[in-house]
């Protein structure tokens, strides 16, 4: 069996008192994009610094291409790209001479060290911004440089903390593209919470959620164990509806006031095949005219409303 | 070594990079220039029993450039990477945590021996003017020399350690000024120890550091004194590896 890129096993990271990591294992196979979803402080960043060999964990294993992080430090960095999050880059340096100095850090060899320069630079689109200060940078720029750090060492493993955060939809855009086209080649590991990006770019996801694991897996397959939204628009009052909705007990739903006198009633988790006919049965039965009634494709929104709702009911 | 001369460079560039580098090489330059015209307006073309390097560190300006510059060199090396989080992308590079030490160390070593350079300038004045070799000789430059970059050291290594404990400039430049103070005023009380042979009194005449630099200055290399700036320095830049090894710790 192939050896996994990167393996974690029952990886735990404790501030003090405070559990920022509980128990989670997950692995991630070469070539592959997985995007690691969670709200803010669910201990995305903190699992990235562990992985990067930033910082230890209080438990658990990781190996990155088969090596322990812990042990073989070196060789895993000498493997990896790292664009920490907010991208924080030394601002008293021109762009250029700053690809240089990293280019030096990562042990490129003196001969190819200005076409990789060059090469990266041209990938991300910076070449026309090399002799500028990075202070003078807008953020897009910033944000392609420390993109063009990561790949400077052609890594293997490629860990981007939230890589599109204050970007514009242009820039978000171009972002995406690149990611994409570095699948097959390199494994990347990128965080959001922003989760229509993770849609679009990633294979895989790892749920995270208050330090736990929720959910890791290919995204068609959390997707088909997501059931559909089913959206039915009625004319009758909030109130009917709210009223309405309760009795039908059809699982969490959301009614929201529609010009015309209607009201679209959205039904998140529809687990029972026959939702639409009952929907449909029980409108007609009050005479409310209903004027559309459809099953939308479950969405990562969807998925991550179950999962944590199903946790908060659990607990 | 070429990443080590990359890190080095690359605190060189920090200093002459905005203004904070060029105000110290300014008010370093502005007292040593005052310092020297003391000593000489003093001397006022009398004889002097004592080299004329001797005569520079019994004046205050030598130990306010030392205690005052120092930390303000070193107090960025840590804290600023670690206020503006370059210190993740730093220590995620493959690069090792005692590279990075000595290459911070250096590259504070190196601007403090510039700072000096002046001083050798005024030196080489006073040599030229005065003509006599016996009061200003190349053997007693060169010790001169020696002791301020050994006492150089352990002020950059100290400043290095107090600047790799916090995030915050300000603190790094106050806590090691703080350390170089408590160090140096304890060499202090060796004026009043006297001749007295308790073990304090011993104590006090072994740290101080005036005591080391004068000989230095007399042109006597002090195998004592350079085992004690050494045996500090590598203390101190253990210490300092210490903490930029315990971010791993589990």
């Amino acid at each position: 069996m192939e050896t996994p890129m990167i393996e974690v096993q029952n990886l735990t990271k404790r501030y003090g008192e405070h559990l920022a990591l509980d128990s989670v294992s997950f692995s991630v196979r070469h070539g592959e994009v997985v995007g690691f979803l969670g709200p803010n402080g669910a201990g995305k960043s903190t699992t990235m610094r562990i992985l990067t060999t930033f910082m230890a964990a209080t438990s658990g294993t990781v190996r990155i291409g088969g090596d322990c992080i812990f042990e073989n430090s070196m060789h895993v960095r000498e493997r990896l790209g790292y664009m920490p999050e907010n991208n924080p880059l030394p601002p008293d340096l021109r762009v250029g001479d700053y690809m240089k100095f990293r280019a030096q850090l990562k042990r490129l060899a003196n001969g190819e060290l200005t076409k990789r320069i060059d090469g990266v630079m041209e990938q991300c689109g910076i070449t026309d911004v090399a002799g500028r200060f990075i202070s003078q940078l807008s953020r897009g720029y910033r944000q392609r440089v420390g993109m063009a750090d990561a790949l400077l060492a052609k890594p293997k493993l490629i860990v981007l903390d939230e890589p599109t955060a204050g970007l514009d939809p242009n820039q978000v855009r171009s972002v995406r593209k690149l990611i994409r086209k570095l699948a097959g080649d390199h494994t990347v590991l990128i965080s959001s919470h922003i989760l229509s990006e993770i849609e679009m770019t990633c294979d895989r996801v790892v749920i995270l959620h208050e330090g736990r694991l929720l959910a890791s897996g290919a995204l068609e397959e959390l997707m088909t164990k997501t059931s559909a939204a089913v959206v039915a628009e009625v004319q009758t009052t909030l109130a009917n509806a709210k009223e309405w909705t309760a009795q039908l007990a059809l699982g969490p739903t959301e009614c929201v006031e529609q010009p015309g006198g209607y009201v679209r009633c959205r039904f998140a988790d529809t687990a029972n095949a026959n939702t639409r006919e009952k929907i449909f049965a029980s409108a007609n039965e009050r005479g409310w005219p209903l004027r559309e009634l459809s099953r939308q494709p479950p969405s990562l929104e969807d998925l991550f409303v179950n999962l944590t709702h199903g946790k908060e009911a659990g607990e | 070594m070429r990443v080590f001369c990359a890190l080095v460079r690359r605190e060189l560039s920090a200093f002459s990079q905005g203004p904070t580098g060029f105000i110290i090489i300014a008010s370093v330059l502005f007292l040593i220039g005052l310092g020297f015209v003391v000593v000489l307006s003093g001397l006022n073309g009398q004889a002097t029993p004592m080299p004329v390097t001797q005569v520079f560190y019994g004046t205050y300006f030598f130990w306010v450039i030392l205690l005052i510059i120092a930390p303000v060199i070193t107090m960025r090396s840590f804290a600023m990477e670690r206020a503006s989080g370059t210190y993740e992308s730093l220590m995620t590079a493959p690069v090792g945590d005692w590279q990075v030490v000595l290459a911070k160390f250096t590259g504070a070593l190196v601007f403090y021996a510039i700072l000096w350079l002046p001083l050798l300038v005024c030196s080489l004045i006073v040599r030229f003017y005065v003509g006599e070799s016996a009061v200003l000789g190349f053997g007693t430059m060169f010790t001169s020399a020696l002791g301020i970059l050994l006492v150089g050291c352990l002020y950059m290594s100290m400043g290095c350690f107090a600047s790799a404990l916090t995030r915050n400039q300000a603190v790094a430049a106050v806590s090691g000024f703080a350390m170089g103070a408590a160090l140096f005023f304890t060499g202090f009380f060796s004026y009043f120890a006297g001749d007295r042979s308790d073990w304090l009194s011993q104590l006090a005449r072994h740290v101080s550091l005036a005591n080391h630099m004068e000989s230095f200055s007399r042109g006597v290399i002090d195998l004592g004194a350079v085992i004690f700036f050494g045996s500090l320095t590598t203390l101190f830049l253990y210490l300092t590896h210490k903490v930029i090894e315990s971010r791993r710790w589990k």
